[in-house]
């Protein structure tokens, strides 16, 4: 990347939310890091969202507060936003934009990269075709999860998707295979007692020394959860790519995500398509999701387990509809069966993995695995029927 | 390509560009901008102003950055190298690019979309002192073992052959033909260049007769399609769309199939680069990929380019149109294309309409479905291309714009059903709520080639099927014991054949692919076993009874066990299953 210089200038010309407005300004690129100093000198991370003759629109990561209009200054970097990545990372705690948080310094970097990412070629792909194992029976059996493969956890307020992804970081292994396995955790919005829980759990398992955390919790401001998935990819796809590892990456909450996304679109007074949400949304996600993944140059791989609760459990609400549309398939859970005490209630009908088509069965799994699956949901289906049935006229 | 510099950059917001100094510009022209030289297309135009949207992401590109001007609308190369080859939506040939750029796709790369290099044999159909005109075959290129690339005279030329090259070898740089009107002499190459937003032309829109024959028996026997006919799958996430897109682009009988993947999900792309070459075609013994142009615009890639794969393809598939061909198009999915409509509307701040899209989403959609058709080419083929849409509902809710538009042009309607693709039912097109417009065009087609009776047992099924759905409404109330036998027999009925004929396994080798005449022996069978054992229940025959003749077992077994060469299995079983009814009945 070529370092052309830096451009400073002081004064803003409006401050709303997280954006900034500044005129008077020459030669600014779009989507490229700024630096915004405020009166005390303190440094905060943001990008030109949109950049006209003389004009740009900056999207602060660290939010506006004791921002002023004169007093403040900016430094366009004139390179994207990126993120040094190094092995080293692994067992590190960092916040959204990747500055380390655990007190010790930053470690030597072996790459830059930018973190938008970059389209994968969808020839440069190889298809996922290995099985893992979860050792939880609603998922190995009814909706195989499958390496390279992005399935999240629809879930609700209350029910214990945390749990049941702690349990997958636990158990999940490829059978007859000792592999060079690393967790990235990106969470976005979340409670601190929700991080320490998922901290907590690694530490037991054994992994922590494997784990790279991205922590941008509730109380840090909601802008930063736009950047805090992307630099957790941005690891995870050189520790995949380059350092051919098998990356589990975790990201919760993609609802608190899609709501800083709103947030900045209804502020830059975008049209709207459904909820609030920007038109863009599909899009945005797609370039989230679809970095999961193997390709043929390397032995690595991205396998995505995102979890998002559902707002009032309602599965057409736009976050899980359009991740649905995206992702190969969805863990759904069930209110219902968590109140009568079944673990994991994983609800039997909805949930679906579309990659297990082609990884079960003779040689993956078992012979007799697809049919079994099949008839298991041919059986709870019509289960399901008659209880519907048996609801009316009586048992 | 001479390129010379129209105009300067403005503002940007993501893939929208406005620049100004732009007098020069042209409505559509291909353009490119900044030091990269990001492709993109101009949209709007207003004095000095311009609007252009950029087929690749615009990170770091600056106010002021120069804009080159092609002189030239958005257009497609079309010649032999299309078939088997993968392309993003502005035609750029994916796998070349991955050779020189690795697994990503990074800006500013430009590739021909045919390669210049190779070689093709051609041979000449015509001499010297034949007039030609546009559309009219000039010679032809064995492109793979299934496709022979016929070359045309482009649309608009026409004049007197004064040189045409002996059979050889040629690439695509080199003049293969003369042409002189009027003291002109223009050359012509293997290939052309075609315009994207602009149809091709033809001499006459024919009425629609012959069947697109799909080997998924609730297509072609409940809903079918006519070749040159438009359809639309609508379905919410995982009820199947995808594999339904997939089904018909392995097996439908068109000669070549263009596959458009638009803002879908990688793995799936790759899934269909790497089985189609191993999948073998039932007529020709030949690997599919053999008879298949690949467009992939992955929903993580350029939405601009999104927005113009869907053209790209339609245009491709015209120019096999223009050979003589029956081409099927798969776009899945439009919705993806609508979503990037809106996107580029929203940037360049239009008025919106329902959820945001744009006013002309209706007119957009009818022009695209319209450039479907059966015609007579310009060189008086008979030729079709048929459309197969998929749509993705937000929420799987029907009544959103995208859905609803999209039927005022279309004439089939696979609605995809929730509850069946919950339990497991594939494919999961409801028979309630889907529709075919197509049947009264096509059942000529079936009385001659299938059977008289095809239409009749159609009809039936579907009245059966209808009948049930009432019954069972009459079930969730009272439960199922109070029916009479008759009225059982026909929940009997419709439960075989849905469990026996319409779920369709894609996954199982036999029963991934029906031929035409299979599909009607089986409907034969399932609607005699309902008449006869009509008949039987009013002669005193218990209902479960019938349900333990041993035919009735080879029934539900018979999409399985029955190879598709093998038909005469099924007369026995037809045969077998009269028999034993009428024994019971005596």
């Amino acid at each position: 990347m070529s370092v052309r210089g830096e451009k400073e200038y002081r004064g803003l010309n409006e401050i709303v939310g997280p954006l900034v407005f500044i005129k008077n300004i020459h030669d600014v690129g779009y989507n490229e890091l700024v630096e915004v100093i405020d009166e005390e000198g303190h440094r905060r991370l943001g990008i030109t969202l949109e950049v006209e003759k003389g004009a740009a629109v900056v999207q602060v990561f660290e939010g506006t507060a004791n921002l002023g209009l004169k007093s403040s200054r900016l430094i366009f970097k004139e390179r994207p936003l990126d993120l040094g990545v190094s092995e080293e990372m692994l067992g590190r705690i960092f916040d959204g934009l990747g500055r380390p948080q655990d007190g010790f310094g930053l470690g030597k970097e072996e790459e830059r990269r930018d973190v938008s990412g970059l389209a994968i070629n969808p020839t440069a792909r190889t298809y996922p075709e290995k099985f893992i194992q979860t050792g939880i029976s609603a998922i190995d059996v009814m909706n195989t999860l499958v390496r390279g493969q992005k399935l999240p956890i629809f879930s609700g307020a209350g029910l214990p998707h945390d749990r049941l992804a702690a349990q997958i970081v636990r158990q999940a292994k490829i059978v007859d295979e000792d592999s060079n396995f690393c967790v990235v955790f990106a969470a976005m919005g979340i409670k601190y007692d929700t991080a320490r829980f998922f901290i907590d759990n690694f530490r037991q398992s054994g992994v922590l020394e494997r784990v790279a955390i991205f922590l941008s919790l509730a109380d840090a401001p909601s802008i930063e959860r736009l950047a805090t998935p992307r630099s957790a990819l941005t690891l995870a796809e050189f520790l995949a790519f380059r350092k051919n590892y098998h990356v589990l990456v975790i990201m919760t909450d993609m609802s608190n995500y899609c709501e800083a996304l709103r947030e900045v679109s209804t502020l830059r007074g975008e049209v709207p398509a459904r909820k609030g949400y920007p038109g863009y949304l599909y899009s945005d996600l797609a370039s989230l999701y679809e970095r999961a993944g193997l390709v043929a140059s390397a032995t690595g791989s991205i396998t995505q387990l995102p979890i998002l609760t559902m707002p009032n459990d309602d599965i057409t609400h736009p976050v899980p509809d359009l991740t649905g549309y995206i992702t190969e398939g969805q863990i759904v859970l069930e209110r219902e069966l968590a109140q009568k005490g079944v673990y994991p209630p994983i609800a039997g009908l909805p949930s679906l993995s579309r990659l297990m088509k082609d990884n079960v069965g003779e040689g993956k799994t078992r012979s007799d695995h697809p049919h079994l699956a099949s008839q298991l949901f041919a059986a709870y289906s019509q289960t399901k029927d008659v209880r519907a049935l048996a609801s009316v006229i009586g048992e | 390509m001479e390129l010379n510099i129209v105009g300067r950059v403005r503002r940007v917001s993501g893939p929208v560009v406005e620049c100004y100094q732009m007098q020069a510009a042209k409505m559509f022209e291909l353009v490119e901008v900044g030091n990269e030289r990001l492709i993109g297309e101009v949209v709007h135009l207003e004095e000095d102003r311009a609007v252009i949207q950029v087929y690749e992401d615009t990170t770091s590109l600056r106010p002021d950055a120069v804009v080159y001007g092609s002189g030239m609308p958005l257009s497609v190369e079309l010649g032999p190298g299309l078939v088997s080859t993968i392309y993003d939506g502005v035609q750029r040939p994916l796998d070349l690019i991955r050779e020189k750029e690795g697994e990503y796709i990074k800006r500013g790369v430009h590739f021909p979309a045919l390669v210049r290099k190779k070689k093709w044999h051609f041979i000449p159909e015509v001499s010297c002192g034949k007039r030609v005109r546009g559309g009219e075959i000039i010679g032809r290129v064995p492109e793979t073992g299934l496709v022979e690339h016929r070359i045309l005279v482009p649309p608009q030329v026409e004049g007197e052959v004064v040189k045409i090259v002996s059979e050889g070898d040629y690439t695509l740089d080199d003049t293969i033909a003369v042409l002189k009107e009027e003291n002109r002499e223009i050359p012509l190459f293997m290939f052309q260049r075609w315009p994207v937003r602009i149809r091709r032309p033809y001499r006459q829109r024919l009425a629609l007769k012959y069947p697109l024959i799909t080997g998924q028996r609730v297509i072609d026997i409940l809903f079918p399609v006519a070749k040159g006919g438009c359809v639309a799958v609508p379905g919410g996430f995982g009820t199947g769309k995808t594999m339904i897109q997939h089904q018909l682009a392995k097996w439908s009988d068109a000669d070549i199939v263009v596959f458009i993947g638009c803002g879908e999900r990688g793995n799936e792309m790759t899934d269909v680069l790497m089985s189609f070459p191993k999948l073998i075609d039932p007529r020709s013994g030949r690997p599919l990929t053999e008879r298949t142009v690949f467009i992939a615009n992955t929903s993580n890639m350029p939405v601009a380019a999104r927005e113009a794969s869907i053209y790209t393809g339609i245009t491709i598939a015209e120019y096999f149109r223009d050979m003589g061909y029956n081409v099927a198009v798969m776009a899945d999915s439009t919705s993806r294309w609508a979503e990037a409509l809106r996107e580029l509307s929203g940037r360049m701040e239009e008025m919106p309409a329902d959820e945001g899209f744009p006013a002309y989403l209706p007119t957009r959609l009818a022009e695209f479905y319209e450039r479907a058709g059966m015609v007579k080419t310009l060189s008086g083929r008979e030729a079709s291309v048929t459309i197969i849409g998929s749509v993705s509902p937000p929420g799987g809710d029907f009544s959103e714009p995208v859905t609803q538009h999209t039927k005022r042009f279309i004439r089939t309607f696979w609605a995809l059903d929730r509850d069946l693709a919950n339990a497991r039912h594939y494919p999961s097109i409801s028979w309630m709520e889907s529709y075919s417009e197509y049947i009264a065009d096509i059942a000529a087609w079936y009385a001659e080639n299938i059977s008289k009776e095809w239409l009749d047992y159609r009809n039936s099924i579907m009245e059966l099927m209808q009948k049930e759905a009432r019954l069972q409404s009459v079930v969730k109330l009272v439960g199922p014991d109070v029916l009479p036998d008759t009225q059982k027999l026909i929940l009997e009925t419709a439960l075989l054949f849905k469990t026996a004929f319409l779920q369709q396994n894609a996954f199982d080798k036999i029963d991934t692919y029906t031929p035409a005449l299979k599909q009607f022996k089986m409907l034969k069978i399932i609607v005699e076993f309902y008449r006869r054992g009509l008949e039987a229940i009013r002669a005193g025959v218990p209902l479960v009874f019938l349900k333990k003749i041993a035919a009735y077992r080879k029934i539900t077994r018979m999409k399985f066990s029955v190879a598709n060469e093998d038909l005469g299995r099924l007369d026995e079983i037809y045969e077998e299953m009269k028999e034993e009814i009428k024994e019971l009945a005596e």
